[in-house]
């Protein structure tokens, strides 16, 4: 406990201290600065049209697609990890192991190339 | 009472005093990586750049702070106040708290976690927070479009940055930072495994949202990207964000690749010249490259970089990880 605490109380105390310079510089500059709203002013920017929608509409499922073939390759990366800091230790078999499992996401990898999911035209 | 003093006020001081003693030199090099970067670009254009504000144009980040402190923080009628001005404060955070664990020098850092690779590859995926954030709450459509192509662009190159630190970390056999580095002492990671350190360079470029890749914020197409309904000092955190994040993944990119404070050969004009200066020479190295690349290239298409990220550099560091386990698996050199 007590080396845990010494190793992550100053990361949270930087985290802290970042927090309250980015909030400090953001109050000082609204106190020390003139505030002169109007409606016109604080209308969103469309290239000087009125703003014609609002802006949260419907937008391509591609950016949907990237997310969820991100999280796979994540996961994939998250669970490399611990395989690459002990693959001394857990020798051949170890290493084959994962070969295995990198084929089969390699596989799947392969058939949403295939598919056309990574296509962007 | 002295046992109080002992044993937390005064560690607490000393943990503060270190804080600053990284934060204010830090802060200073964000402010003339601005100025620098103006000064080199005007260069390669056979400009002068900016050298009215002081001797050689040198005050001119102080005068541009003072500026934007002393603007209007316009907050839109249509955005989600809190959302809105918690955006630039996560960018901003999160582009500074990677320094915690980045050694300096053999025992020169704040905390030495033993997962210190783990908590900075969090760190920048974290990033991707404040641009989300900044897009849905501005209730702005070029600001929505800049931050839904920022987060795509962002995730799909942080992939291939996982996969580079996994094979460095093959032959590393720790997650600590310092390990890492002390593992270069005989051969620097860009040599054996050049390839990738070219990948994580281009990756970072893509992550740090910089040009070639500055998609989010092509002023031609998306005015300025999910940062178009800032002003003052909540858009000066986005700005000062960027460039500490370029600074945070040069140090990674000499952590991992180029020996961080080691010097170049362990012979004696070098090793005369102490450890952190060679980390800032190397940091400062690799932001000129920065620099002339926005200075050289122009805009990628968004196709033209997803299918670089996607199509070329998956493939590609997938291969190297499996290429670089096979090697030391096979010759018996993997760390134990």
């Amino acid at each position: 406990m007590e080396e845990l605490l010494r190793e992550y109380l100053p990361i949270l105390m930087f985290v802290g201290i970042a927090v309250g310079i980015a909030v400090a510089l953001v109050a000082a500059s609204y106190i020390a600065a003139v505030q002169r709203p109007d409606s016109e002013k604080l209308s969103a920017y469309e290239c000087g049209f009125e703003a014609f929608t609002d802006a949260r509409s419907k937008f391509d499922v591609r950016y949907y697609l990237v997310a969820i073939l991100f999280i796979v390759f994540d996961l994939e990366v998250a669970f490399l990890f611990p395989w690459a800091i002990s693959l001394g230790r857990i020798g051949t078999f170890g290493f084959w192991s994962m070969i295995i499992f990198l084929a089969v996401l390699t596989i799947g990898f392969i058939y949403e190339w295939k598919k056309g999911a990574l296509e962007w035209e | 009472m002295v046992d109080l003093w002992q044993g937390y006020a005064w560690p607490g001081l000393v943990i503060v005093a270190q804080i600053f003693a990284i934060l204010v030199p830090l802060l200073l090099t964000v402010a003339y990586l601005t100025y620098a970067e103006r000064k080199v670009i005007a260069a390669m254009q056979m400009r002068k750049g900016p050298n009215v504000v002081g001797p050689f144009g040198l005050l001119q980040p102080v005068a541009d702070g003072i500026k934007l402190l002393f603007k209007e923080t316009v907050i839109p009628s249509g955005a989600n106040r809190v959302v809105f001005i918690a955006a630039p404060v996560v960018t901003f955070v999160l582009s500074l708290i990677g320094w915690a664990v980045i050694p300096f020098d053999f025992g020169v850092v704040l905390s030495d976690i033993n997962v210190g690779i783990l908590y900075l590859f969090a760190i920048s995926s974290l990033g991707v927070y404040g641009v989300i954030m900044a897009g849905w709450a501005s209730n702005s459509k070029y600001a929505f479009l800049g931050a839904l192509r920022s987060a795509a662009q962002m995730v799909s190159y942080e992939i291939a940055i996982g996969f580079v630190i996994i094979t460095v970390l093959l032959c590393v056999g720790s997650l600590n930072l310092t390990d890492i580095v002390l593992a270069q002492k005989d051969l620097w990671f860009a040599i054996p495994l050049l390839p990738m350190f070219v990948i994580f360079f281009i990756s970072a470029l893509a992550e740090t949202n910089r040009a070639p890749f500055d998609l989010p914020e092509a002023e031609a197409e998306l005015v300025a990207g999910y940062s178009v309904e800032y002003s003052s000092l909540t858009f000066a955190l986005f700005f000062l964000g960027e460039y500490a994040n370029m600074i945070l993944m040069s140090a990674l990119t000499v952590i991992l690749f180029l020996g961080g404070w080691l010097p170049p050969l362990d012979v004696a004009p070098f090793n005369w010249i102490p450890g952190p200066v060679w980390f800032a020479v190397k940091i400062a190295g690799l932001l000129f490259l920065f620099l002339w690349v926005r200075a050289t290239f122009p805009r990628y298409r968004y196709d033209q970089l997803m299918r670089l990220g996607w199509k070329v550099f998956l493939p590609a560091s997938l291969f190297w990880v499996v290429l670089t386990a096979g090697v030391l698996v096979a010759t018996g050199w993997a760390p134990v």
